[in-house]
């Protein structure tokens, strides 16, 4: 793909993104709104990789830095997606056990905490 | 011929972009507008194949498919599962009325792309990929990735080994019968 200007793949994590963002805001049922979470992890996952390829400036890079660059991007999208397992394992866990204590899921009846 | 709009020149490449990126775009929209979470998780599953397709053009080859597995395999299929084991689809679909929390959310959200995509793309419009050598074209490979997990990054490697586990633990725990 080296036709592809880097802010192609910029803008496509940042629709992402920002949808992400509205369907948290706005959604009632927690897994939609876990989703939309996963949404926004992907975008970024996205940004990493991008940014991992393309370089924004002119500069001569010696082979290592290129190296260099290339593999931190790829190491930080491995370790979103493990925290991403881990917190969709706990977070559904939590869903399932709020549902069997009120037989009710809607995001908005959870006001227990409130003040 | 490659022609030129707004300063950025129009590839073959470029178009079987827009083509992936509009269907991953429509399937996200798509995860937030469906009442029914069943289609919102297909839609979900949809948007990150065509998110590994993307990473496989990025020159990331292990993490495209890591993705397939981890991600449309493994988390999808949990949210179905939970999904099913709620079963929200006929009996108790959630109320989603018409409330100004969701005008002023959709409105929020256009905001913030349009303050984020101003601030942000114009800089990267000429960015073009680094010129990668026939033996750099590996460092998306198992061999590469997994040189440098063990070697540099073995120490963020091990915490997330420990995160892992805790979480196994927490869902363990928070699946025992009496909480």
């Amino acid at each position: 793909m080296n036709g592809v200007p880097l802010a192609a793949y910029i803008g496509l994590g940042l629709f992402m993104f920002t949808t992400g963002v509205v369907g948290v805001t706005v959604r009632k049922n927690p897994i939609v709104i876990f989703m939309c979470i996963e949404l926004m992890l992907n975008a970024v996952n996205l940004t990493f990789l991008a940014f991992a390829r393309y370089q924004l400036n002119s500069a001569r890079q010696s082979s290592e830095q290129i190296q260099h660059s290339m593999m931190a991007g790829q190491m930080m999208v491995i370790f979103v997606m493990a925290v991403a397992a881990a917190e969709v394992a706990v977070g559904l866990g939590i869903i399932m056990a709020i549902f069997r204590l009120r037989d009710n899921v809607d995001i908005d009846e959870m006001n227990l905490l409130r003040g | 011929m490659n022609q030129t709009i707004g300063g950025v020149t129009v590839t073959p490449e470029l178009l079987m972009f827009g083509g992936i990126a509009g269907v991953a775009a429509i399937c996200a929209v798509g995860v937030v507008a469906f009442n029914n979470a069943v289609r919102s998780a297909l839609c979900l599953v949809v948007n990150f194949f065509l998110l590994a397709v993307l990473y496989f053009t990025l020159n990331a080859e292990m993490l495209g498919i890591t993705q397939v597995v981890v991600y449309t395999g493994a988390i999808m299929v949990l949210f179905l599962f939970v999904v099913m084991l709620l079963n929200l689809g006929g009996v108790k679909l959630i109320n989603e009325k018409a409330d100004p929390k969701k005008f002023v959310g959709i409105l929020l959200g256009c905001g913030l792309f349009v303050i984020l995509g101003a601030q942000i793309l114009p800089p990267m419009l000429q960015a073009l990929p680094l010129k990668v050598s026939p033996d750099m074209a590996k460092f998306g490979g198992p061999e590469a990735i997994g040189r440098t997990l063990f070697t540099e990054y073995v120490y963020p490697f091990e915490a997330v080994s420990v995160l892992l586990l805790i979480g196994i633990v927490g869902s363990i725990l928070l699946a025992k019968r009496r909480l």
